[in-house]
């Protein structure tokens, strides 16, 4: 490797733009840089080397200088999001309905969207998102973050490092704010550095040369901001995994036992008891809210709670088979207060209220205008019989039972089994006979089969259940998002409220030159320097930048 | 000398770098390889053609069988016919006939149909029983517990299962009396 000798005696490695030590701009390698062309310097990463843009040689060092690239990730990044649009064409897999007369992809993309769902089939676009090919894509994004921010921090940090005081005259007069002044006294350049630090500028001098500088921490932002995104990064690999991240969903009746899923048969929870409570409307407090609340068709509610108990089944090896179950806790879960047990978390997060628990019925003669009950009967519709004899010698046979009735094409059909909507084709037996008198019954329906039946059903009570929704959550990840994000933030304010500010101060023969950059923030260095310089015989620096592009302008107007 | 000390020192300096890189590289590529196998695995949680079966036990409520307990495993040797549905359910009520119709014949070449229904309560699934007359096993999953053991979606969902124990062909949707006979033909036991 070739080095470069500048003539101030540095020694710089190959690839620099600006000398590390004075900052002359090193004449073979100004094109870099673009800086051949302009009058100003670019200030960028102080001209210092990018290794990777230089030397590559080892199939490491190729790999490498492919990802420290900004091209190369921006690049990445337009084909991710062109393939992320990919994916939105036609439903994914998991969107297929429900109701769907086939859900295999390989037949329900080229049934309903043609020749061009079975090229997206083909193309296996119906599971985009978790791909290979997508998530490398995603993945090379994130080596692309990491080997351009390594690949960056690395020059910046040895350039801001090694930053001297004296610069080499070309580099001081190319910057963007320069001023020369003559007959500057030294008291002048004393007050100067006084009111520079003053300003909290940190001050260096070395043989009349200075430079003051501010708030250089500020160029780590990004930086910092990168770490951040690669700590979200690795925390959304963390939650792929079954052992740090689980989220499912469990409704549970009021009364039932059920297992929760996700658990591998090992839990189980039992719904002792749902609670909805209401505010109470005749109370001051709450009575207005709850009236313009009311008028626009909503509901407040005060409380939803499921007291719950939570088993642990000790034998659960066989599924189906008859679980062991060894009480956790008993607890409730309710409003935005979670129970946790063994590492999961429950959520209060839906109920339904519209299901049926039990019915009951009377029988009285079809005749009888007061309906006198002769017997009556309860349907549990949590474990229904299908026959019940009574005494006097009524036998009730439940033949049909259609827990949420529709008709279908003239055929009652259930909609689902949850009794949300219970019906029934009841035989009853009158006293010493063989033949039933059939009845259809529901809500709203009370239906005699053939007209001639001298008993009659009728609905007398009814209960309701509370279905109640939970979702069970166990997450280990979101600590590590939580601290992904704070730094990430943190970067961003670092580079966001924070400038680097440099001035130069350069004696040159009898007169002074006076140099400034920022990273960002022209306005405020400039007011900066004007503070400093004030009553002294300094001149005020020029935006060169500015003068350029005026020059520019007019030219443009002569021509 | 001096020359030579500073050729050894930007020696190791060059080393040191590419030892750097590289375990960069490496811990980089290991994250993705991480990321894809996980990824590939949890496909693997729902199962699918090639895994085994995974065992259960269940009541059978069908009072057309004689078998009491259903367990997955007590079957082997035969090819299995695993049939999640419900009463409810249309596209199952549609495939139940040829279910039906074909499993005589297909019991005595060493096939099992297992439906196992999931609905709430018993009396339902009697009431489609006679129906049908179905006479193949009918567990019931009153606890849900099979449904989660086979992350089963909507239904009807059917696993065709060989005499080893292995998924052979998972099938989501209603089955054709074609599409049935031909699943049979491909996990009846040797003779």
């Amino acid at each position: 490797m070739k080095k470069l000798k500048c003539e101030c005696g540095h020694v710089n490695p190959e690839g620099t733009v600006l000398c590390e030590a004075c900052g002359k701009p090193i004449e073979e390698n100004q094109h870099i840089d673009g800086n051949d062309k302009t009058k100003l310097i670019n200030m960028r990463y102080d001209g210092s080397a990018r290794r990777s843009l230089t030397y590559n040689r080892s199939i490491i060092d190729k790999i490498w200088s492919f990802f420290s690239s900004v091209k190369v990730g921006v690049w990445l990044i337009v084909i991710a999001l062109f393939a992320s649009a990919l994916g939105t064409i036609f439903p994914q897999q998991m969107y297929i309905p429900a109701e769907a007369v086939s859900r295999d992809p390989a037949i329900y993309y080229e049934a309903h969207f043609g020749i061009l769902g079975k090229i997206y089939y083909q193309l296996g676009f119906y599971d985009l998102y978790s791909s290979w090919w997508y998530m490398i894509l995603i993945a090379l994004i994130g080596i692309s973050l990491v080997i351009c921010s390594i690949d960056r921090v690395v020059p910046l940090h040895r350039a801001l490092k090694m930053q001297k005081p004296k610069r080499h005259e070309t580099f001081i007069n190319r910057q963007r704010l320069y001023s020369e002044s003559t007959n500057v006294s030294n008291e002048e350049k004393q007050q100067v550095v006084k009111k520079l630090e003053k300003l909290r500028y940190k001050v260096r001098s070395d043989d009349g040369h200075i430079l003051a500088e501010k708030g250089r921490f500020s160029r780590w932002g990004p930086y910092v901001n990168h770490i951040g995104l690669i700590i979200i990064l690795i925390a959304s690999l963390f939650r792929m995994t079954p052992w740090l991240y689980l989220d499912d969903y469990v409704w549970v009746r009021e009364g039932q036992q059920v297992v929760i899923p996700g658990t591998d048969n090992k839990y189980y929870i039992k719904n002792k008891e749902f609670i909805l409570e209401k505010y109470d409307e005749d109370d001051e407090q709450f009575k207005d809210a709850l009236e313009l609340i009311e008028s626009r068709g909503g509901e407040v509610h005060k409380n939803y709670q499921t007291n719950v108990i939570i088993y642990k089944n000790v034998d659960a090896d066989l599924p189906g088979a008859e679980p062991k179950l060894e009480k956790v806790l008993e607890d409730k879960v309710w409003m935005n207060n979670p129970l946790k047990f063994d590492g999961y978390t429950l959520y209060q997060s839906g109920y339904q209220q519209n299901e049926f628990s039990s019915m009951s019925f009377k029988i009285h003669k079809t005749n009888d205008s007061d309906q006198e009950a002769l017997e009556t009967f309860t349907i549990d519709l949590t474990a229904p019989e299908t026959e019940y004899e009574f005494e006097s010698g009524f036998r009730v046979v439940m033949d049909k039972y259609y827990p949420e009735y529709y008709l279908d094409d003239g055929e009652p059909r259930s909609e689902s089994k949850y009794p949300k909507n219970p019906a029934f084709v009841i035989f009853v037996y009158p006293p010493q006979t063989d033949s039933p008198e059939i009845n259809f019954i529901g809500i709203g329906k009370n239906i005699d089969a053939t007209g001639e039946n001298k008993y009659k059903l009728g609905i007398v009570d009814f209960e309701t259940h509370f279905a109640s929704g939970m979702t069970l959550r166990q997450d280990y990840t979101l600590p590590f998002f939580g601290l992904g994000a704070l730094i990430f933030m943190i970067g961003v304010v670092q580079g966001m409220y924070w400038q680097h500010r440099r001035i130069w101060i350069h004696p040159k023969d009898k007169s002074i030159l006076l140099a400034a950059h920022t990273n960002k923030n022209w306005f405020g260095i400039k007011k900066d320097i004007e503070k400093a310089i004030s009553d002294t015989a300094i001149q005020m620096v020029i935006d060169q930048q500015e003068v350029e592009g005026n020059e520019k302008n007019k030219e443009g107007h002569n021509g | 000398m001096r020359i030579e000390k500073a050729r050894e020192k930007k020696k190791d300096r060059k080393r040191n770098r590419l030892i750097f890189r590289t375990i960069i590289l490496a811990v980089l590529v290991a994250a993705v390889v991480f990321a894809l196998i996980t990824n590939a695995k949890k496909d693997s949680t729902i199962y699918s053609v090639g895994d085994k079966a995974p065992d259960f036990q269940l009541q059978q409520i069908n009072k057309n069988n004689d078998l009491e307990t259903i367990r997955l495993s007590d079957f082997k040797g035969k090819g299995i016919m695993l049939n999640f549905w419900a009463t409810y359910c249309k596209p199952c009520e549609i495939e139940m006939p040829y279910m039906e119709e074909l499993y005589p014949q297909y019991k005595d070449k060493g096939i099992e149909i297992i439906a196992v229904s999931l609905d709430a309560t018993e009396p339902v699934i009697h009431q489609f029983i006679d129906k049908y007359d179905l006479t193949f096993p009918i567990p019931h999953d009153s606890r849900s517990q099979v449904l989660d053991l086979y992350k089963i979606g909507p239904i009807p969902s059917t696993f065709f299962i060989n005499p080893e124990g292995e998924i052979v062909e998972k099938v989501e949707g209603a089955l054709t009396l074609e599409r049935l006979e031909g699943y049979f033909k491909q996990i009846l036991p040797d003779e």
